[in-house]
């Protein structure tokens, strides 16, 4: 029971890690490879706003801040100059700027871990099995935030503009819709939410170091890739499910080992029996 | 026949460097005037260079993205190490021994191609990609984790010694044999074909998954041997050093020399490998990471201006040819202009959007072709 | 030796609900030029897409010369005969022209080599590339393209193109090509030459054609026998004459007023 409960509050980590990469794919049909990064750049964030003045609202407030403010310059400086050239060109670019943010917070902070004190949540026991607060709380709040983007998408202007983009881009821009705008508030907006997952990410490890974004980035990734990449509903839903097969196998002593074998191979045999994902749109080559 | 001599040359010009680079530092190495160090770093630029020219097999000439190369030299590396050990036994040679195992270690990853290969017959761009990253950690995880391989303490191999570099040379020859042969025959044409058009090469009759396949098994048996190279050159081997971002070094290596272009590749991948040999080897501590800071702005630095459409006219005006025609005032001549055989290196660097990485076909069509009808 | 070329039995189709094609019949002989017209969105590229392999037909049947080729792959379709051109141009844009038709050349049987045969440079290899080439320049040469054969397709102008893909879809060495849509996008002065080379292919290399097309006149100019399509359904069938007259296809075309 407990490990589902943690799995589940993993997934909704990277439920909101994989919906950066999933909006970020579906509007400026890109892979952000650097948006691991940004939540490596939010835990030092929390970091050094709890050592300067201690107090944890005013750390989250700056790891949103922080991570929207660079999500949308590294947006500015590194992407849109190559708006209209090659995919692959972007996404070297966006593999450049990932080793850039790295060396840059191993250059100031050194290549050790080092401890993040948040807040301490303590635990809580129901009957026989004992939770930590803290992924409750990461769950409920991880659950409103998912539930306001999809408000957000689904009823604002904005968001429907995003969805338009989404689906063609040409088609949207002669509909007057101001695409560059557009595409700047997805990175900002996927950057945000690569905050609150560094910021739940520190209460579950509390702990950072220059790479600690890699492996959720790359899970997260596959959670959008698993659940259809583009497709919002779809990241959520292949979050939670790499969160929760994760935990679980962790928990068995004979598969722990082979954890990331497992993730892998699932996403692997899910691809050869859905090629678009889980919750993909087939779009079928017109000849 | 001017234009004959002169095409001829260009085709060699890639065997003609790793020739010459070979001939001029084995006689170092045997009259004694070649430090250890560049030896390490020749036999690294060895291995770079085969992953970088077969990776663009993949990348620049079937146009289909992957990011696990370095999980077949994974393979390599550990199977090979395997291999040595055990051969040892029985052969007294060690250079027999490397090579035989350097065949086998190819041939073990090449079947694992063969496997990788059986997705990206029903999976396109992205998809793919991301089947390949995983196939990479998947192979790392495993290794680490199973019980014959030294876990997360490494497996230790003998090690080849300073001569490893000429072997490695010897082995960069007979792949580039091998590829250049197959790219300028038609199966070569079949390839770039499918990475085209798809769907033009299949009404055309080229059998797609038969070519998909061959590319990725003939890609990885050369990543396994340039594994076998590593394991030999490095000891014990790390299940670490085979992680996506290596796998990520490698591409960059191809998409910086121009993809499609194997001379590109070779040139590339020797000149990263001395960037990064000469930063590993003088930063320590912490400053290590001006080693990624460096690589990271010469890549975006390269890229930006190498494909950002607002730099078009900046790049027609300075680009290496039109320097070049300058320095050497060469008339252009039309007989040399339209050599037989198409250049490769009029490829442009890039893989159109329907082609590589997007699933969106339609839209990007009806914008080139205007003149096309009304439906 | 069967009596016709082409031939297909209730061919059908249906995408989800929506039947795109429906109980299509073609009867084509050989060195026939065969018009499909219709209005947009009447079925014709998807019966195009039926007969190459790219959709398998839900109803009915193919023959080719009286060989059943429903349901294979299309590289097989290709290799027993049917090639065809694209009502969008595909050609191998970043490949230079005479490339464009090696590919199409490769897979005759007498030019077969291994892969092996290729990366190590046996004297079979040089043979066949050279017989490759020869036929290639000779085929190029037939369409007026020999000059540009080493420039890349894309920058080819548009006329050239559409001739190019012609000829690399000969040179896969059909028994029955498939146009779609020829002239779209020519002036009329293109479109007679288009109508000459279409006639000059049949001729020369004892072709039979099957071709879509708008443009009426380019239609009644060469084409023998034509068939209606309208909602995925056989409208009308027979000689040009006959067909163009038919009241039920011209409302089919100017509407129900």
């Amino acid at each position: 029971m407990s490990t589902l409960i943690d799995g589940l509050s993993l997934g909704s980590i990277y439920a909101l890690i994989a919906l950066g990469y999933t909006m970020v794919y579906g509007i400026a049909k890109m892979l952000n490879f650097a948006h691991g990064d940004i939540i490596m750049v939010g835990t030092y964030a929390v970091l050094t706003t709890m050592a300067l003045c201690g107090f944890p609202v005013v750390a989250i407030v700056a790891a949103v801040i922080v991570c929207t403010i660079l999500g949308v310059v590294v947006e500015k400086v590194a992407y849109k100059p190559l708006r209209g050239a090659s995919p692959l060109a972007v996404l070297i670019t966006a593999i450049g700027v990932s080793y850039l943010l790295q060396s840059i917070a191993q250059l100031i902070y050194g290549a050790k871990p080092q401890p993040v004190n948040l807040i301490n949540f303590g635990h809580v026991t129901f009957g026989s099995t004992t939770l930590n607060i803290s992924t409750l709380v990461t769950l409920c709040v991880a659950a409103v935030i998912m539930a306001g983007l999809t408000i957000f998408i689904k009823k604002t202007k904005t968001g429907r503009a995003m969805i338009a983009v989404s689906e063609d881009r040409g088609a949207a821009e002669l509909m007057g819709i101001p695409v560059n705008n557009v595409i700047t508030l997805t990175f900002g907006i996927g950057s945000a939410l690569a905050a609150a997952a560094s910021v739940f990410y520190l209460l579950q490890i509390p702990a950072t170091s220059p790479t600690v974004g890699s492996l959720p980035g790359i899970k997260a990734f596959t959670a959008a890739v698993i659940g259809g990449i583009g497709s919002i509903p779809g990241a959520m839903i292949g979050g939670i499910l790499l969160g929760v097969i994760e935990k679980v196998c962790m928990s068995i002593p004979a598969l722990n080992p082979y954890t990331t074998a497992i993730e892998f191979s699932l996403l692997i045999v899910i691809l050869l029996v859905k090629p678009t994902g889980l919750l993909g749109k087939k779009r079928r080559e017109k000849v | 026949m001017a234009s004959r001599k002169n095409f001829k040359f260009k085709y060699y010009v890639s065997y003609l460097i790793v020739a010459v680079a070979l001939i001029l530092f084995t006689v170092l190495q045997l009259t004694g005037g070649l430090k250890r160090s560049t030896a390490n770093l020749l036999a690294e630029v060895g291995y770079s260079v085969i992953l970088a020219v077969s990776l663009n097999l993949v990348v620049g000439f079937l146009g289909e993205l992957s990011l696990g190369h370095a999980g077949f030299m994974c393979i390599g590396a550990y199977l090979g190490t395997l291999f040595m050990k055990v051969l040892s036994g029985f052969i007294p040679s060690h250079l027999l021994c490397l090579i035989i195992s350097m065949i086998l270690g190819g041939l073990c990853a090449a079947f694992f191609g063969f496997i990788v290969g059986l997705p990206a017959l029903r999976l396109k761009g992205d998809y793919l990609a991301i089947v390949t990253l995983a196939f990479g950690e998947i192979v790392r995880n495993l290794f680490k984790n199973l019980p014959w391989f030294g876990g997360a303490m490494g497996y230790t191999s003998k090690g080849y010694g300073s001569t490893l570099f000429i072997v490695a040379f010897v082995a960069v020859l007979v792949m580039l044999f091998v590829v250049q042969n197959l790219v300028r025959s038609k199966h070569g044409r079949a390839i770039t074909a499918i990475r085209d058009n798809e769907i033009a090469a299949r009404a055309t009759g080229v059998n797609v998954t038969y070519y998909k396949l061959a590319v990725f098994v003939i890609a990885a048996f050369f990543a396994g041997v340039a594994g076998v190279i590593y394991a030999n050159y490095t000891t014990p081997i790390l299940y670490s050093f085979f992680s996506y971002n290596y796998s990520i070094e490698i591409l960059v290596m191809v998409v910086l020399g121009s993809m499609g272009s194997i001379t590109g590749s070779i040139v590339a991948a020797s000149f990263l490998t001395c960037v990064n040999f000469y930063l590993k080897t003088n930063l320590t501590g912490d400053m290590a990471a001006l080693k990624y800071l460096v690589y990271a702005l010469i890549l975006m630095v390269v890229v930006i201006f190498g494909n950002a459409p607002a730099l078009r006219g900046f790049r027609e005006k300075y680009n290496i040819k039109a320097l070049f025609g300058k320095f050497f005032r060469k008339k252009p001549n039309p007989a040399t202009e339209r050599n037989d055989e198409g250049s490769w290196d009029r490829i442009p660097t890039k893989i159109k959007m329907d082609e590589l990485l997007s699933v969106d076909v339609k839209s990007t069509e009806s914008v080139q072709d205007p003149d096309k009808g009304e439906k | 030796m069967a009596e016709y070329v082409l031939e297909t039995k209730n061919l059908g189709i249906s995408f989800g609900g929506l039947k795109a094609a429906q109980d299509v019949n073609l009867k084509i002989k050989k060195n026939q030029i065969y018009g499909l017209i219709g209005p947009n969105g009447a079925g014709k590229t998807t019966v195009f897409n039926m007969l190459t392999g790219v959709y398998k037909p839900t109803t009915g049947e193919i023959y080719l010369c009286g060989e059943r080729i429903d349901g294979h792959g299309q590289e097989e379709i290709n290799h027993k005969g049917i090639a065809r051109t694209f009502q969008n141009i595909r050609l191998f844009n970043n490949m230079s022209v005479i490339r464009n038709v090696l590919v199409g050349l490769a897979n005759q049987p007498e030019y077969k080599c291994s892969l092996a045969t290729s990366m190590f440079r046996l004297p079979r290899h040089f043979k066949v590339e050279k017989a490759m080439r020869d036929r290639a320049k000779k085929l190029l040469d037939i369409f007026g393209l020999l000059e540009e054969r080493n420039n890349l397709a894309c920058n080819l102008p548009y006329g050239k193109q559409r001739k190019l893909e012609i000829a690399r879809a000969l040179a896969t060495n059909p028994k029955l090509l498939l146009l779609d849509e020829p002239a779209a996008g020519m002036n009329p002065q293109e479109t007679a030459e288009l109508m000459d080379t279409i006639r000059f292919v049949r001729d020369h290399f004892d072709m039979t054609i099957l071709l879509i097309e708008h443009d009426m006149s380019l239609v009644a100019g060469i084409c023998e026998e034509i068939t209606v399509l309208n909602f995925g359904q056989t409208l009308a069938h027979g000689s040009v004459e006959d067909v163009l007259h038919d009241p039920e296809v011209i409302r089919a075309y100017l509407g129900d007023d």
